[in-house]
């Protein structure tokens, strides 16, 4: 139990480290799709959501596991559908004008 | 006895390879040019780390599995469809989604696993459904102001942050009596609804301009809260999305106070607006100078470059098409234009640039801050549209501004200065801006819209 809590600690601390690499690279120009699109990621906690409500449990853990499943699930779809829009709109000057 | 633990093998590795390609899909976003292939593999990750979970062993029953998914689908699809213009609010909404997925986990899980829950469980446990919840309808305040359905100025009142303070320290206390002892069912629903006062108490005296800060920060709480839940749940992949989130939101708070030259603090509990309302009461009668259209025609016409500096006024207005149509009648006359973004231009990070984009703008000439400031000097005109506080040149110069310090656009250091404005009011830090009263600047007062168009007009293109 300890030694799995001490590696989820190191998961979490090197993932943040990453990220902060990661994200820092990023250019202002795309905050906004960057946005859009990690919380489109974020929504994986639809995982979590998906046990719970076909675990048939109880009957409150259910009805919670499923809206919760709503919820995710409508930030994955509308997270990925708005940023790829975002992202197909941004495009280079034209190297010679016709 | 065999076959399920193949199974359960197969489903980590699955959830090992989504992780990958969530790390990928975030470091391909650093170059529009492969951007795309970002929200690929994002895409890919997640369809493959949902397919391994329906394999899991704990799920015997998929009816209300298929039903959240299918509802979940048909509510994204037109969250996913908005017009660009409307994006924060879609954005804070969809940090309020997440967040009420997760809390939502977090209690279902307190109610199955209760009394008996070991102390380190139960502070994470406590720590998902408080960030959940406060980030949920702290969130849905955000989206509400965005939307303009909330009044956007900020409301305060006096011992504001007593109370919500006392707020906090009350749900930290419920937290800490339940990591003595789990079995106290009565205090988890305040560790649930407290939160939830929090997070509209906490939004309220925020206003409409200091969004992107605020954005960014319930980003960064949404983030923590599903890694938080990751604790709970033991699943690794949820830790790193959540992390990665959380450091990604955190990051763009850092960006957005900078360029504010305030700290989170001062964001979150200054309530920005009412304390200036004094300091900009001795103004001086003062003279602009406005000019006519013709006018700023044909000074645009003899230029050789040109910088816009769009702001949040543009995006109201609705004026990033004509914008565009003044981009190509400017461009084709030989005059080089370029735009200058401010980090905090409009009401989340990047807005600018996404509006500048959709109205076709190549990104090579959307220019942030640091890279535009030097070429201020050698631009014959700084065109401003519906942009303030971000030129006021007195944070530059006068130590007494309550923007003093805040990086801004040298707009002032142009040869000559152009500002298309619906009138002489001050931006969202009540401040009169200097930059109206140069030798330089000519005023164009009206509708960003109808004046650029007139300007097009003037200039000889556009179709009417």
């Amino acid at each position: 139990m300890t030694s799995d809590l001490i590696t989820s600690l190191y998961v979490f601390m090197l993932a943040a480290f990453l990220g902060f690499e990661v994200i820092r690279r990023i250019s202002p120009l795309l905050h906004t799709p960057l946005m859009s699109l990690t919380n489109a990621l974020d929504a994986i906690a639809v995982v979590g959501a998906i046990v719970l409500a076909g675990e048939r449990r109880t009957r409150l853990s259910t009805v919670l596991g499923t809206v919760a499943i709503i919820a995710a699930t409508s930030n994955v779809v509308g997270g990925f559908l708005i940023t790829d829009r975002m992202l197909k709109m941004f495009k280079p000057s034209r190297p010679k004008k016709p | 006895m065999n076959a399920p633990f193949a199974t359960q093998q197969i489903i980590q590795l699955a959830y090992l390879i989504a992780t990958a390609l969530f790390i990928l899909s975030l470091k391909w976003m650093s170059a529009p040019s492969t951007a795309r292939h970002g929200v690929r593999a994002g895409e890919l990750g997640m369809l493959l780390a949902i397919a391994a979970t329906l394999l899991r062993h704990e799920i015997v029953d998929y009816r209300w599995v298929a039903t959240g998914l299918a509802l979940g689908s048909i509510l994204g699809v037109p969250l996913g469809l908005v017009h660009m213009t409307a994006v924060p609010q879609r954005t804070a909404l969809s940090h309020a989604f997440g967040a009420f997925c997760v809390a939502l986990v977090g209690t279902s899980e307190y109610y199955l696993r209760a009394p008996h829950i070991p102390p380190f469980a139960m502070a994470v446990l406590a720590m998902e459904v408080i960030l959940g919840s406060l980030t949920f309808t702290g969130s849905l305040m955000a989206a509400g102001k965005l939307q303009e359905v909330l009044p956007q100025r900020p409301l305060t009142y006096k011992g504001q942050n007593v109370v919500n303070f006392a707020l906090l320290g009350i749900a930290v206390a419920a937290a800490i009596d339940l990591v003595l002892h789990p079995q106290h069912t009565r205090m988890f629903p305040l560790l649930l609804t407290i939160p939830l006062v929090f997070g509209v108490l906490m939004i309220i005296p925020i206003g409409a301009a200091d969004m992107p800060t605020v954005i960014s920060l319930l980003n960064s709480y949404a983030g923590l809260s599903a890694a938080a839940m990751g604790f709970v749940l033991d699943s690794k992949l949820l830790i790193i999305a959540g992390a990665l989130d959380g450091s990604s939101g955190f990051i763009l708070s850092v960006i957005m106070s900078k360029a504010m030259n305030r700290s989170f603090t001062n964001v979150l509990f200054g309530a920005f607006g009412q304390v200036q309302a004094s300091a900009a009461a001795e103004q001086r009668a003062r003279t602009v100078r406005t000019a006519t259209v013709e006018e700023a025609a044909a000074i645009l016409a003899s230029a050789s470059s040109v910088v816009i500096v769009p702001g949040y006024g543009m995006a109201v207005a609705q004026a990033q098409h004509r914008v565009r149509e003044l981009y190509d009648i400017l461009t084709q006359r030989g005059i080089d234009v370029k735009f200058a973004i401010h980090p905090v231009a409009g009401r989340m990070p990047g807005h600018m640039n996404v509006l500048l984009a959709e109205a076709d703008i190549p990104y090579d000439k959307l220019l942030d801050m640091e890279a535009i400031n030097p070429d201020f000097p050698q631009t014959d005109v700084a065109l401003v549209i519906g942009a303030n506080d971000v030129t006021n040149p007195a944070a530059r110069k006068d130590p007494k501004s309550p923007i003093y310090g805040m990086p801004i656009l040298d707009v002032d250091k142009a040869r000559t200065v152009m500002v298309i404005k619906r009138s002489l009011s001050p931006g969202f830090a009540g401040i009169d801006n200097e930059l109206y009263y140069l030798d330089k600047t000519l005023m164009l007062f009206g509708d960003a819209k109808a004046v650029v168009g007139e300007l097009v007009r003037e200039l000889g293109g556009g179709r009417s």
